[in-house]
């Protein structure tokens, strides 16, 4: 039994992943002899030495691209975008390149890479450095979206992101780094297109990803102990692939459902999970669904405005007594 | 009269050349003329006037090495011995098609031949050539990766990002500029603030300032085997900036009048790399009857494969479904 934060689970992900298949390198900003800015790559660089932990310039097209070059030929890329919010200025790569070049090739191309970056809020770093964009990559073909909530999700999603023959967007979050986890076994496997059930409940579903799925466990916990609310509590895990039916039979046996997203409001994941919804289980339905976002604005960097912009456990917990009551 | 007393080329690799120029000319205007047909649709970007870059780097490559090219790519895809009914095909949206129809005329793609793709972002590809090139040494194999661009591209942050991580790596790759004078519509001296585009900014990554004629065959030829042995000794990159000049407009929409008469004049009578090259060879006392021997070869393989393009069936509807994913498909949830 080790006990292990999200942080060490990261580096212990992609070592695991480097000493089973040696197509497998590293490469990003200050990832090897900095160990990462939230320190997530610690001690990969004196393991594997620098031919397969690169340290390169700040210059996230020409990162992105020669690890997409790199998958071309067979090799096994894992790349790192130190903060989410970089990728704007590689999105050319990510969204015309590493997305369409399998299909626009005719399959001649596959491209087995892993993109890993720093997602999320909480740490007061202001609206450039704090966003939650699965969206902006759930929205292109061809590319994979993953955002594990656990240590043990790290891991296991890790293990399979770059098993994966397609290109994977792993969104580490960064408010979860130092969460912690007893786990039994490192060497874990988590298929794509499986959401996690964080707590068991008949009443409404609540459906998260990453921060917000913890964020919603907790909720669900309040709700049972003070409310008398049994919440089932779904983490998404992977946006792409969806895992559409552990989301439909959940809600129809709750009939109430609620998403809670850390984006702005206009076109995040929610949207599309609310109209699968309302398509698929519309007849079992006991009232709209309720999407729970950020409100349509920049993230604010102030303490008591970033924590009244992020959906808070309180938040959740108020909007579910709210539905449920009907009020 | 040039000396033959000495000939570092040799008749071989001048054929060589000669036949693949020739090519690359002759399925350039069949694509041309199957627009005016309209059996070729969407846009196009003619290489015309520029056969000698992507002829002699054809020639000069070895199987198993890697190029990438842009939208205007036909003629690089030919240059790797992809196949004419492969690249006619593809812009006709036809079955035989490289990519049957999935990529069109700036996206072609021949894994086969090591063409890893032609791309229409400008300088996206340089970046991703440097992966295939990083592959290379990491594998400790002895591939080349050849980046094709134009002089618009010189302007583009992509291109500065991956000529310093190209250096600082030490990567087996040549970068060539194709300056042809325009980036699009607008000359690129009007837009830039050196003279030569690509090869004033190599100093900035301490590689070194190569300047050639891109329209003088055996010039290119010279300078591509040297810039790719550097590369496959693994003494590191190459910037070639080749000047050139496109006979036709940038795309099908554009008849090219932003170009004084006198300057396109000059360059189609007096610079085209074919014309000259025709002179040289019988300068260097090669067989005319050899010379146009293969011209006739030429034109019958561009007619024949027009031909088995014009008859090869258009794609399957269920085409649009295939290959998002490695596994074949496009589903997104289960």
């Amino acid at each position: 039994m080790a006990q292990l934060t999200y942080r060490e689970s990261v580096s212990l992900a992609i070592a695991q992943a480097m000493r089973k298949d040696p197509k497998v390198f590293f490469i990003g900003e200050d990832v090897g002899a900095a160990g990462g800015v939230f320190k997530a790559t610690v001690g990969l660089l004196e393991e594997f030495g620098k031919d397969r932990v690169m340290d390169a310039p700040i210059s996230e097209q020409a990162i992105l691209g020669a690890a997409m070059g790199a998958a071309m030929t067979g090799l096994r890329p894992i790349a790192e975008i130190m903060f989410s919010d970089f990728l704007a200025v590689c999105w050319d790569i990510v969204a015309n390149q590493i997305a369409k070049t399998r299909y626009m090739s005719d399959g001649q191309i596959t491209i087995p890479l892993v993109i890993r970056t720093a997602n999320g809020g909480g740490s007061k770093f202001g609206a450039q450095h704090s966003q939650s964009l699965e969206n902006w990559s759930m929205m292109i073909p061809g590319l994979k979206v993953v955002a594990p909530s656990s240590p043990a999700d790290v891991l296991g999603l890790m293990n399979t992101a770059v098993n994966d023959p397609d290109p994977v967007i792993f969104y580490e979050h960064k408010s979860l780094y130092a969460s912690k986890q007893e786990l039994d076994n490192t060497d874990l496997s988590i298929p794509f297109g499986q959401a996690n059930i964080l707590h068991e409940g008949s009443d409404i579903t609540i459906i998260g990803l990453a921060l917000m799925a913890q964020r919603s466990k907790k909720a669900a916990e309040i709700l049972k102990e003070k409310h008398d609310i049994n919440a089932k509590v779904l983490d998404l895990r992977t946006l792409v692939p969806l895992d559409l039916q552990t989301i439909k039979k959940s809600i129809n046996e709750t009939g109430f459902a609620m998403t809670v997203e850390e984006n702005p409001r206009l076109c995040g994941w929610g949207a599309e999970i609310s109209s699968l919804i309302t398509e698929h289980c519309f007849s079992n339905l006991k009232g709209p669904v309720t999407r729970i976002t950020t409100p349509h604005v920049p993230l604010p960097s102030a303490d008591i405005l970033e924590d009244n912009t992020i959906p808070s456990v309180d938040l959740i917990v108020n909007e579910v007594i709210k539905k449920i009551k009907g009020e | 009269m040039v000396d033959i007393s000495n000939d570092d080329i040799g008749e071989i690799n001048r054929l060589k050349l000669w036949e693949m120029m020739l090519k690359l000319r002759l399925v350039e205007k069949k694509a041309y003329d199957l627009f005016l047909q309209n059996l070729i649709k969407g846009t196009s970007h003619l290489a015309l006037g520029q056969e000698a870059i992507a002829g002699a780097f054809g020639v000069a490559l070895q199987e198993g090495d890697y190029t990438f090219c842009t939208y205007r790519g036909h003629a690089h895809t030919l240059a790797r011995g992809s196949s004419i009914e492969g690249v006619l095909g593809e812009l006709m949206g036809r079955q035989c098609g490289l990519m049957k129809g999935k990529g069109g005329s700036m996206h072609l793609t021949d894994v086969d031949k090591g063409v890893m793709g032609s791309y229409a972002i400008i300088g996206a590809h340089l970046t991703i050539a440097n992966g295939t090139a990083l592959a290379s040494k990491y594998n400790k194999t002895k591939e080349v990766s050849v980046c094709f661009f134009g002089d618009g591209t010189t302007n583009i942050g992509a291109f500065h990002e991956a000529l310093n991580m190209a250096k600082i790596w030490d990567l087996p790759i040549v970068f060539v500029c194709e300056n042809n004078l325009y980036m699009e519509y607008t000359a690129i001296s009007d837009v830039t603030a050196v003279e030569h585009p690509a090869a004033d900014r190599a100093s900035a990554y301490s590689l070194e300032k190569i300047i050639v004629d891109g329209n003088d065959a055996d010039e290119m030829f010279r300078t591509a085997q040297a810039a790719i042995q550097k590369a496959r000794e693994g003494n590191g990159p190459s910037l070639i900036e080749a000047k050139t000049y496109r006979h036709s407009g940038h795309s099908r929409a554009d008849p090219g009048k932003y170009r004084p008469d006198e300057e396109v004049k000059d360059w189609l009578e007096n610079k085209d790399p074919i014309t000259n090259y025709r002179k040289r060879l019988l300068d260097y006392n090669i067989d005319e009857k050899v010379i146009s021997d293969i011209e006739n070869k030429i034109k019958q393989e561009v007619e024949e494969a027009t031909e088995i393009s014009k008859s090869s069936p258009i794609p399957d509807t269920k085409e649009i479904f295939t290959d998002v994913w490695a596994d074949g498909g496009y589903e997104w949830h289960n």
